[in-house]
């Protein structure tokens, strides 16, 4: 009898609903407990993260166009997959160094997370939407619109429930995104985009990098084709770097600790645009 | 006479909302000292000064007539009016009175004002006013053949009386107060000047709403759009509900502003009116002596 | 206070007929002046701070000035950092006691200041046409009776904010520092003003150094509305006098109205200092004319969307798309309703087309379409005659253009439009998202799925389908993309002066 020797993945970037390389061809090495190695993940690169964006830009306008049902349906259908495989993303989380059941519980909760946003798709806008009563004969309303492509920096922990509570609400929301994922728990992510790959979500509408966050970010500040950038987790100077450079294109920026993961539609709403419409009201 | 099927281009659509706020800014128009006076004079000049009772008497006619040359006697220099418009039986009457003037006689035929006759005994009413010494015909088109789709037979209708009519003009009503909708005047302004009509007009007053501005306004485009698109100029005449002078005055601005100064003549021109007259006599007379009036002193003929 | 100007002679004789004022011939319309006799403008101004009119630390005081007239209306004091300072001191000291108040007690305040400014409201429209050039009638019709309104919106809201942030906890954010342009300056104020102190802040408020008059009103009118002390100060200046507001430690909170600019050199400037803002900045807004639209309103809505107070409004329709088969109609139409527009003296009561704001500005439009021309686009221009005197500039359309024109891709904030023609609605919706600005837009069609359609496709935060420049307090207003951040006006607006917690 022979032991079977394991096949070991190759975690790889998500860009435009497929899993390539780093363009750079560079990878990092991830150690676990007591620096044995686990496995390498890619560093993406500024070109990695300039392709995101033009699959994210592309992808978006498909998605926002999703009726609100089917974007629910679809991120439901992610919390379906993540419970199918609720045992492997522990098993990673614990690879990654987090406790067993400390993973465990933390699988759940990005569950729950998803199943929350997947509810909010088509309600966000009742709540949020208004009729207004103009003095003139006009019908005037207002909905939230997606604001567009987004940048999603995840914090370093929680591996995954930290990604599920940046991405989904933007998902539920109709953007699109790219995220830098968590340079402790990178593979999480990676996991995850096969997640997202398996539940119907059109390509590109996520994207995923990993890498270095000093490497990354400049670079994602500065673009002009990002309209909005969600940061959890992030240090001072982090901060200014994206506040400052938001000016460049009048960024929305959106600024939380690591731990500000609830469930919340305000959160939703933090990268919509509210549209007003005017029409005149007449019966002649 | 053959049927023919009208070729105007489609009619554009007109919003209600946007027409009014059009109208208000020509509301907010200010006239002030000469430009108000020579609009007065030019309003009183474009009166096709009505009596369409059924207790029309030729004595009532030849109070009018004497009205419509001399509108004022303390003022003598104020022009007379455009025309005297009565009902056919009284249009000799009239003829008669205004003899040796410039004042126009005006008849109202086809069925006034409903229209609802056979097109014959309509043409005839035509043919016998013109023969009565009418210079000018007020047709009424027949709404309910329009309402209920049938442009084709108001187009023919319409061409029909233009033919009767010989040397005589052709006003066409409209009677927009029952065509209800913009859209609808619209298209009846389009079929009637494509068939021939010289003037459109908006009611035969009896209907209210009458001539509203915003629906002088929707027929002033369509004959601007007219003109446009083949040279023809074709007169407007507004008629009912334009009672007092600053009314008056607002439709001459949206005349000035919509159509030009090509317009602003009785040629081309006339307010379809009876009490009008009077609050024009007024407001000249306020304008001359700085005394605001009192109707009491103004001829009601 | 200095009595201002003349009334027109009273009408008690025949004027002698002036050659061009009968109805018929020339120009239609004798002069009608407003009567400005009841206008009081002080020959200085200082800065209202903590509910008094002192004079800046430094004595500087710089004039302002009648764009039609080119004659100095009064002068007004430069606030200098030391002046900033203290307006803030006040705005914070008054902070407490003012958020204490009860809601209800605060939105009374509001509503009086509507009352007042509604029992003013003609000498403050007179004044805004003095100072900022805009048509009478405009001041009068719209910006005046639209600032009343703003405040008496808001009042309304000050004891129901909790019934427009479900689930959450309300505390105003502070002290508000404010800035504001010079196109609709006592309207701006309110739009600043009204929703800050609904919520609950207190404000430090800076309108444009070239209209600051109808400002100054508005702070006597809130010293005769009794409101206390330091909620709201108003300071004047320049950009340096904004650049110390916007750079004080003691706010919390920045709204500005300007420039895209501007607007970005703020939003860097408070990057990573915990302060809130919000941005109204510029447009370049795609204004729609399908084949199918009601054509003579488009062509009203089209004049209105670009000549409406000259042509400086951030979301003037100033890039027309016309559909190919009505493109020869539109604009022949365009023309010929150009020439009707009234230019002049911007207190006549006939007047469309008051003056440009300033010298700077015209020289700014004068550059713009000379580049225009230059880059080859066909323009037309209407034939008024311009006054000898002040600053203006005749309405002017260009056909021809392409979107790669200066006069497409840059904000002229002048009354100038440029058409370009369209085949089908993607390419109309391509074109007019072909743009950084995402403020505005209007489109024109009689068919009502494509009124949707269109309008959800485009990127912008007011959109006018079927009319166009309509504003109301209840109806948030503010821009996608580089035209801003957060909304003003409705319940949107509320969420820019408030933080929400669980």
């Amino acid at each position: 009898m022979s032991t079977r020797i394991p096949v070991l993945k190759t975690y790889k970037l998500y860009i435009g609903g497929q899993f390539p390389r780093t363009e750079s061809g560079r990878a990092i090495a991830l150690e676990g407990r007591g620096g044995r190695h686990v496995a390498n993940y890619c560093r993406a690169s500024r070109k990695d993260l300039r392709n995101a964006v033009v699959a994210a830009r592309k992808a978006q306008s498909g998605w926002a166009g999703k009726t609100a049902y089917l974007r629910g349906q679809i991120l439901y259908r992610t919390a379906e997959m993540l419970e199918g495989r609720a045992a492997q993303f522990a098993e990673e989380l614990r690879l990654q160094g987090d406790s067993a059941s400390g993973a465990r519980k933390e699988v759940d909760a990005a569950i729950e997370l998803l199943i929350h946003y997947a509810g909010w798709t088509d309600k966000y806008t009742q709540v949020f939407g208004t009729v207004n009563p103009v003095a003139s004969p006009h019908f005037n309303f207002s909905v939230p619109e997606p604001t567009g492509v987004i940048g999603v920096v995840a914090p370093e922990s929680p591996g995954l429930l930290g990604l599920v509570a940046g991405v989904a609400p933007l998902l539920a929301g109709g953007n699109a995104c790219v995220v830098l994922a968590s340079a402790t728990h990178p593979l999480s992510a990676v996991t995850f985009a096969e997640v997202l790959n398996d539940s119907d979500l059109p390509g590109g509408v996520v994207n995923i990098l990993t890498g270095l966050r000093q490497e990354i970010l400049p670079t994602m500040a500065t673009h002009k084709d990002i309209d909005g950038i969600a940061a959890y987790g992030t240090n001072a100077a982090e901060q200014t770097l994206i506040a400052e450079n938001a000016a460049l294109n009048v960024k929305r920026v959106a600024l939380h600790p690591a731990d500000a993961l609830d469930g919340d539609p305000f959160r939703i709403m933090e990268f919509q645009e509210i549209k007003t419409t005017w029409h005149p009201v007449a019966i002649r | 006479m053959a049927r023919t099927t009208p070729t105007p281009p489609d009619s554009p659509t007109i919003d209600a909302v946007g027409l009014a706020e059009r109208v208000a800014r020509f509301k907010a128009r200010s006239l002030k000292a000469a430009s108000k006076v020579s609009a007065l004079k030019l309003a009183l000049s474009m009166i096709d000064l009505t009596t369409l009772e059924g207790r029309d008497t030729p004595g009532k006619v030849r109070q009018l007539c004497r009205k419509a040359v001399r509108p004022d006697p303390a003022d003598p220099s104020l022009p007379h009016v455009a025309a005297v418009c009565v009902y056919p039986t009284l249009v000799r009457v009239a003829k008669d009175a205004l003899s040796g003037t410039k004042v126009r006689v005006a008849s109202v035929a086809t069925a006034f004002p409903s229209g609802q006759a056979d097109l014959a005994p309509r043409l005839d009413e035509i043919r016998y006013a013109v023969a009565e010494g009418a210079d000018e015909i007020d047709m009424v088109i027949s709404r309910g053949k329009f309402l209920c789709g049938d442009h084709a037979a108001v187009f023919d209708e319409i061409a029909a009386c233009k033919d009767a009519c010989g040397e005589a003009h052709l006003k066409v009503i409209l009677e927009t107060g029952e065509l209800h909708t913009y859209d609808n005047v619209r298209r009846a302004s389009d079929l009637a000047m494509e068939a021939g009509a010289d003037f459109i007009k908006t009611s035969t007053g009896k209907v209210s709403p009458a001539a509203t501005p915003e629906v002088t306004l929707v027929m002033l485009q369509a004959i601007q759009d007219f003109h446009a698109r083949t040279g023809r100029m074709v007169g407007m005449k507004p008629a009912g509900g334009i009672r007092d002078a600053k009314t008056a005055v607002t439709f001459l601005v949206m005349l000035r502003e919509t159509l030009g100064p090509a317009w602003l003549t009785p040629e081309w021109f006339r307010f379809g009116a009876s009490t009008l007259t009077n609050d024009i006599l007024m407001q000249l007379t306020k304008q001359r002596t700085g005394h605001y009036q009192s109707a009491r002193d103004y001829t009601n003929d | 206070m200095a009595a201002k100007k003349k009334t027109r002679p009273p009408e008690k004789t025949v004027p002698a007929a002036p050659p061009g004022n009968d109805f018929r011939l020339g120009e239609p319309y004798a002069p009608a002046p407003e009567a400005t006799d009841h206008a009081r403008i002080a020959p200085a101004y200082g800065l209202f701070i903590n509910g008094a009119f002192v004079s800046a630390a430094s004595g500087k005081r710089f004039p302002t000035v009648n764009p039609a007239t080119e004659a100095t209306l009064s002068e007004v004091s430069e606030a200098g950092p030391g002046d900033v300072d203290k307006a803030i001191a006040a705005a914070r000291k008054a902070f407490g006691p003012w958020n204490r108040l009860k809601a209800s007690e605060r939105g009374k305040y509001l509503f009086r200041i509507a009352r007042l400014l509604q029992e003013r409201a003609r000498e403050f429209a007179v004044i805004e046409s003095m100072d900022g050039g805009k048509p009478i009638r405009e001041s009068r019709d719209f910006d005046v009776p639209q600032a009343a309104a703003h405040f008496f919106y808001h009042g309304g809201w000050a004891d129901k904010l909790a019934y427009a942030f479900p689930g959450r906890k309300i505390a105003p954010v502070g002290v508000a520092g404010q800035i504001i342009p010079w196109n609709f300056p006592l309207l701006m104020a309110a739009w600043k003003i009204a929703p800050a102190l609904a919520c609950g802040n207190t404000v430090v408020l800076k309108p444009a150094e070239s209209t600051p008059l109808t400002a100054l009103k508005l702070a006597e009118l809130l010293a005769d509305a009794g409101l206390p002390p330091g909620v709201v100060n108003i300071i004047t200046g320049a950009g340096d006098t904004g650049a110390a507001l916007v750079n004080h430690p003691g706010i919390d909170k920045i709204a500005f109205t300007g420039s895209t600019e501007v607007g970005k050199q703020i939003q860097r400037a408070v990057a990573a200092t915990g302060k809130r803002h919000t941005l109204e900045l510029g447009g370049k807004a795609a204004h729609i004319i399908f084949d199918d639209a009601p054509v003579d309103q488009a062509v009203e809505g089209i004049i209105n969307g670009i000549f409406f107070n000259q042509g400086h409004v951030c979301c003037a329709g100033s890039r027309l798309l016309v559909q190919e088969g009505v493109a020869e109609t539109i604009v022949a139409k365009l023309r010929r309703r150009m020439e009707n527009l009234v230019l002049g003296d911007p207190l006549d009561k006939n007047t469309d087309i008051g003056a440009i704001h300033s010298r700077a500005q015209l020289e700014r439009i004068e550059a713009l379409v000379r580049a225009g021309v230059e880059e080859g686009a066909c323009i037309h221009q209407s034939g008024q005659t311009l006054p000898a005197k002040g600053y203006w500039f005749r309405p002017t359309i260009f056909t021809e253009t392409a979107q790669s024109h200066r006069i497409n891709r840059e904000e002229i904030f002048g009354p100038v439009l440029s058409v370009m023609t369209f085949r089908t609605p993607d390419e109309a919706i391509e074109k007019a998202n072909n743009t950084p600005y995402g403020l505005s837009g209007g489109v024109w069609t009689d068919k009502g799925a494509k009124i949707f359609g269109v309008t959800g496709a485009l990127r912008a935060g007011v959109l006018w389908a079927n009319t166009f420049n309509k504003f109301d307090p209840a109806s948030p207003f503010g821009g996608y993309k580089e035209s801003g951040l957060g909304r003003e006006g409705g319940l949107h607006g509320l969420a820019a002066y408030v933080n929400l917690s669980r």
